[in-house]
């Protein structure tokens, strides 16, 4: 009887273990795209002018814009990433991964229907979506802090459709 | 607010006012000799939709000397009852022009009341007073004109600057009597004014008179809940960076901030403990908290992935609805506070949100989306059933609540563009703005006033 209880508990140290080494595993796939950039850089450098010439800075500098303009947009009541959604999300993945040293917060917001309170917990949700969604592409957690704001701060104050479709957003903003 | 009484309206915001010190008023009973049975008057059934108003006179108040302030005074208070009563919706105040009766030659104790029957009041109110220097004396009677009878005889003594708190209590007496229910126009209401710098909480008086700015962070304000009391608002705040919960003591200004990760948002108070619900998401999902008056965690009365916002209590506090998202959509459902079971209440529409459980225990008026776009506040019973619509295509109406009495109900509106506070009966009846400043209001909530 007690071989039977070692064999399990045994079991309790190896089967998590071989889940660990797994996991690392992955870690050590995810270094060849690091290393890509790595060759990226030496690139650069082996050009005749400056570390970064113009037209890679102002690549980097629009790259960062977009990073920051465009938003998420989200359907009435929901916090569900669509296709676009996903797409734009994936492009900000591949940003933050390139910048690591860079810290977003993002903020979720709603169109003024609806009541206050329920619409600033909206807004989280959409933020929060956001942020796990790219946790699943590998952005780390830390980088990234959610605030909502509910319905309280519009890009369009028109009552239409089309600014109600705007505000409902998931906003990125560098800290 | 009864239009016609816009030159009277106050606009002017009183900052950091401190509290208000009533003056002494003396109050004294006048006895007729004629014995009045207590509870035996059904005129006012406040919860009957078909209501018919109630015709009341009241003449000018009769004043000693008949000329000077003192005649002044006597116009004045009689205007102050009207527009008192008035505000109710339940009284229709006749016209003084089609009055028989002169008040300066009527005797305020023993009326004629064949005079007043012939023109069709059936409740009459006299009144009569004496100012020496700001010394006021004053007597104030409700009538019968049908049963000729006196039901209620105050003399009040106090300083005529608290001419507006003899009234407003000589009205409790009228609607106790009445409608079974004092302490409204004691009551205060609590709501959300923007201005340029962002959102800050404000309360006025149930009449929209004397709004004092409570809140001075330039920050974004929302969804104040006053204490029963009178004493706490509790609100959201976006002045620590993000929406966070505080609660304020309206005498002194001490705060207390709910410092957890995430929101806190949607507070409401427990019926009489020092006790609030709010929704907290720093456990990464929104759920509904009991928290102790001064912000501590308590338990947690909600257990659902989605959205639960929104609690309020009924008048025991062994229930509390709440608006959840679990079913798909934001409905309503009620919990019970001892067995935590809940059950969903709303099944029209898929949008209801903004609950709040009437003092009178058997109702819930809440918000409701339309089809076509558009807020409209509707009306449940505690058990889900007898669903009625009260406000109808004028603009989005959002945000309803009681009045401590449970008979009327406050709401925001957009129905002149901007959004202002409006009140109406609790059946829907005679909606009107509350009053107006610069900049939007929203949100109100109604509570009893501090109780002195």
């Amino acid at each position: 009887m007690k071989r039977k209880y070692w064999v399990i508990l045994a079991m309790l140290f190896i089967v998590p273990g071989l889940m660990l080494t797994a996991s690392c595993a992955k870690k050590v796939t995810a270094k060849p795209e690091a290393a890509v950039s790595k060759t990226d850089d030496s690139a650069k450098k082996a050009a005749p002018v400056a570390p970064m010439d113009d037209a890679a800075k102002s690549a980097a500098l629009a790259a960062r814009e977009k990073f920051m303009k465009q938003d998420v947009n989200f359907a009435f009541d929901s916090a569900v990433l669509d296709a676009t959604a996903q797409a734009i999300l994936k492009d900000k993945a591949g940003w933050m991964k390139s910048n690591m040293d860079a810290a977003t917060t993002i903020e979720g917001h709603c169109d003024e229907r609806g009541t206050v309170a329920y619409n600033v917990a909206l807004g989280e949700r959409r933020a929060e979506a956001a942020k796990a969604f790219l946790v699943n592409l590998g952005v780390p957690a830390a980088k990234m802090t959610t605030i909502s704001f509910g319905k309280e701060k519009p890009l369009d104050t028109a009552k239409t459709e089309a600014a109600y479709a705007k505000n409902r957003r998931a906003h990125f903003v560098l800290k | 607010m009864v239009d016609s009484g816009n030159a009277g309206c106050r606009k002017t915001l009183v900052a950091n006012r401190s509290p208000l010190v009533w003056g002494i008023i003396m109050v004294g009973l006048l006895w007729t000799g004629m014995a009045f049975g207590a509870g035996n008057y059904d005129y006012i059934d406040i919860n009957n939709p078909l209501l018919k108003k109630v015709p009341i006179a009241i003449p000018f108040f009769k004043s000693a000397s008949g000329n000077g302030s003192e005649a002044e005074t006597a116009q004045t208070g009689a205007i102050l009852l009207s527009d008192t009563l008035s505000f109710t919706g339940y009284f229709k105040i006749l016209d003084r022009g089609s009055f028989l009766v002169e008040a300066q030659k009527s005797d305020v104790a023993a009326p004629v009341f064949k005079g007043w029957t012939t023109v069709g009041a059936e409740l009459l109110v006299t009144g009569a007073l004496s100012l020496n220097n700001s010394q006021l004396e004053m007597e104030l009677r409700l009538f019968d004109t049908y049963n000729e009878k006196q039901l209620i005889g105050r003399k009040y003594t106090g300083n005529v600057k608290d001419l507006r708190v003899m009234i407003r209590r000589f009205c409790n007496e009228i609607m106790g009597l009445l409608t079974g229910s004092t302490g409204l126009f004691e009551s205060r209401i609590v709501y959300i004014s923007s201005g340029s710098a962002g959102k800050e909480v404000y309360i006025c008086d149930f009449d929209g008179y004397n709004p004092t700015q409570i809140t001075h962070n330039q920050s974004i304000n929302l969804s104040p809940a006053m204490s029963h009391d009178g004493k706490w608002v509790a609100y959201t705040s976006y002045a620590k960076g993000k929406p966070d919960l505080f609660i304020q003591n309206i005498s002194d200004n001490r705060v207390s901030v709910v410092d957890k990760k995430g929101m806190g948002i949607s507070p409401a108070w427990v019926p009489g403990k020092f006790e609030l619900a709010a929704s907290l998401s720093f456990s990464g999902d929104p759920e509904i908290y009991l928290l102790t008056g001064t912000g501590k965690v308590i338990n947690r009365l909600t257990d659902s992935p989605g959205i639960d916002v929104s609690p309020t209590f009924s008048p025991d506090g062994n229930k509390m609805a709440f608006v959840s998202r679990r079913g798909g959509t934001p409905q309503i459902y009620v919990q019970n506070m001892n067995s935590g079971q809940a059950e969903r209440i709303t099944f029209q529409g898929n949008n209801n949100t903004q609950p709040e459980w009437s003092p009178k225990g058997d109702k819930i008026v809440y918000t409701a989306l339309e089809k076509g776009g558009g807020f409209n506040i509707c009306l449940i019973g505690v058990d889900g059933k007898g669903q009625m619509q009260l406000t109808y295509a004028q603009g989005d109406n959002e945000s309803p609540s009681w009045s401590p009495d449970g008979s009327m109900i406050a709401f925001s509106s957009t129905r002149e563009g901007t959004s202002r506070i409006y009140v109406m009966t609790a059946y829907g009846a005679d909606q009107r703005k509350l009053m107006s400043m610069p900049g939007q209001q929203s949100e109100p909530k109604w509570s009893p006033g501090v109780t002195n």
